[in-house]
């Protein structure tokens, strides 16, 4: 066995480990905010497993959209409402976990089955496009993958406006949740800055 | 054009001529430049501090650090030691393991995007394929750091400046990818050795400061932004937050977060450059010095002064811009927070994406002078 290949072995087996026990943690802890780190070293881990595959566009696109973006996103409104209160006990906590424990299950089944029944064409370590995988990733972007990726960026679209509405609630006469007329004095007071404020 | 010194060739030779396999001088070489760039980069915080020093005294009127060592070229490796033998205090109420993470997290993507740093043509750790695109993963990761040890710091101030720093970083990277899509547009590559390459045709006449100077000012500001420097240093804002997410630490893990900073300050000068100012290139092609000088392109000297005069054009570049950097962070008043979100998202953002367009319109339009 060449030095290559161990190193890789070594490599797959520590980041598999990392994914696998940083998941479990994600979902058992509890608190939220170590919850969203791990979620961040989870995705990382992802992103060491695409290099591994030679994917280093994928990789650090990973890195830059789920770390980068989704997680600090994520981390963010953690910490902007992070109140301290302690949270009402659920009654019939064990029936829902194992509700939920069975749906997990159920899912993990199908993909192992998925998994077993699916034939994988491995491509020959030979013919792997390696660095010109960034060059055709564009290509498919902007031919036969087009239409997806745009409908994808409406998607974005429309999340981001609804955002905007919910938080600038003086686009709107009433509220959104409640329906009862919205007090302008508030938000134009909110919207001023602090400094001007001070006379 | 392939040309200049391959260093981990010869050497890779050089050990199989005691008979190694090539798949351990291959290990052998392999943490060589890592160590390089590592010392490269601490030795290049030490001066900037010394910079930083000298040029606000300058500035202020003072003398500055002048007992340590000639001119105080010394006092950085003091307050190095210093911070060294401080103690290393974790607060009570703090969380012990996000507080020691946090720093790390900060620093270890700085140093990771000195892989694609070159030097000259061979001159560097990895020609990695997505090159650029690498360094802004990278640097979009230490905003987590920041938000980790301003929230395990368990301090109010800590923790505002965590949030600001995290909203800054994520409000100007989006004109910095733009700003630097624009250069990766006319290179059509994302290496940094061919976007290099790409401005070497007719010395400084072609590097791409002529060719794109609205996104040269973009990237400057945003970069400045991403360092949070001065005008842009919100999250550390003394008079509003005490120090910031920096609050409650000290010793080393504080020396950490400085390490950082100032890593960070070079590697946005070295790559501003390496994408507006030519890289390793000398002003005038080495190529009419050859012609001058009447030797072959390849000869061993013109080769040597190719690699000598590339890491020092490379290395006066950006202290040219570390020198224009610790200028403005001693004349320049702090912007407001809103000040700063607005520079961000309402000028900063349309001006790069306008540039972008345009960018491509004269590509298509010239394609000789935009890149084909």
């Amino acid at each position: 066995m060449s030095i290559a290949i161990t190193t890789q072995i070594i490599c797959f087996t520590i980041l598999s480990l990392v994914i696998l026990i940083g998941a479990l943690g994600v979902v058992l802890l509890e608190s939220i905010v170590y919850s969203a780190f791990l979620l961040g070293g989870v995705f990382m881990s992802v992103a060491g497993l695409y290099l591994l595959l030679n994917a280093s566009f994928v990789a650090a696109a990973q890195v830059l959209v789920y770390v980068g973006a989704v997680n600090v996103l994520i981390i963010f409104a953690i910490m902007l409402v992070n109140k301290k209160e302690d949270l009402k006990p659920i009654n019939d906590i064990k029936s829902r976990r194992i509700i939920s424990t069975s749906i997990c299950l159920t899912l993990l089944s199908l993909l192992i089955r998925v998994d077993l029944t699916n034939v994988w064409s491995l491509s020959n370590p030979q013919n792997s496009i390696g660095e010109e995988s960034t060059i055709r990733i564009g290509e498919h972007l902007f031919s036969d993958y087009l239409l997806p990726f745009e409908v994808a960026s409406v998607l974005l679209l429309m999340a981001m406006i609804g955002a905007i509405v919910l938080a600038r609630r003086d686009v709107m006469s009433k509220d959104i949740s409640t329906g009862l007329p919205v007090d302008q004095e508030l938000i134009e007071k909110s919207s001023e800055p602090l400094l001007t404020n001070k006379n | 054009m392939e040309y200049g010194l391959d260093l981990e060739y010869s050497f890779n030779e050089f050990l199989k001529g005691f008979g190694l396999s090539s798949e351990i001088a291959h290990i052998i070489w392999l943490p060589l430049p890592m160590l390089l760039v590592l010392v490269a980069a601490v030795v290049g915080v030490l001066v900037t501090v010394w910079l930083e020093r000298k040029i606000s005294a300058a500035a202020q009127q003072r003398i500055g650090p002048e007992y340590a060592g000639a001119l105080g070229v010394l006092q950085p490796i003091a307050d190095g030691l210093k911070l060294l033998v401080k103690e290393d205090i974790i607060p009570a109420k703090a969380d012990g393991i996000l507080f020691t993470a946090g720093p790390i997290l900060v620093l270890v993507p700085v140093i990771l995007s000195w892989l694609i740093v070159p030097f000259g043509q061979n001159l560097l750790i990895s020609n990695v394929g997505i090159g650029i695109f690498l360094w802004i993963a990278l640097s979009s990761i230490q905003p987590i750091g920041l938000l980790m040890s301003g929230y395990a710091s368990n301090n109010k101030y800590s923790l505002l400046g965590g949030l600001r720093a995290a909203a800054q970083s994520i409000s100007y990277e989006i004109p910095l990818a733009l700003s630097v899509l624009a250069i990766v547009l006319m290179t059509n590559s994302l290496s940094t050795i061919d976007i290099v390459n790409q401005q070497s045709g007719a010395g400084i006449l072609s590097w791409n400061i002529w060719r794109q100077p609205v996104g040269f000012i973009v990237f400057w500001i945003c970069a400045l932004a991403e360092c949070e420097r001065l005008p842009f240093d919100l999250p550390e804002a003394e008079e509003e937050l005490v120090a910031g997410y920096q609050t409650e630490y000290a010793g080393m893990k504080f020396a950490l977060f400085y390490l950082g900073s100032y890593i960070n300050l070079i590697l946005s000068a070295l790559l501003v450059s390496i994408l507006y100012l030519g890289g390793w290139g000398f002003p005038i092609p080495v190529e009419i010095i050859a012609k001058f000088l009447n030797l072959p392109i390849n000869s061993p000297f013109i080769q040597v002064f190719t690699a000598s005069i590339g890491i020092v054009m490379t290395v006066l570049k950006a202290y040219l811009l570390v020198f224009i950097a610790i200028l403005l962070r001693w004349t320049t008043p702090r912007v407001r927070i809103d000040q700063l979100l607005d520079l961000g998202w309402k000028f900063l953002l349309p001006i790069s994406l306008a540039n972008l367009l345009i960018t491509a319109g004269l590509k298509l339009a010239f394609p000789q002078f935009f890149g084909g």
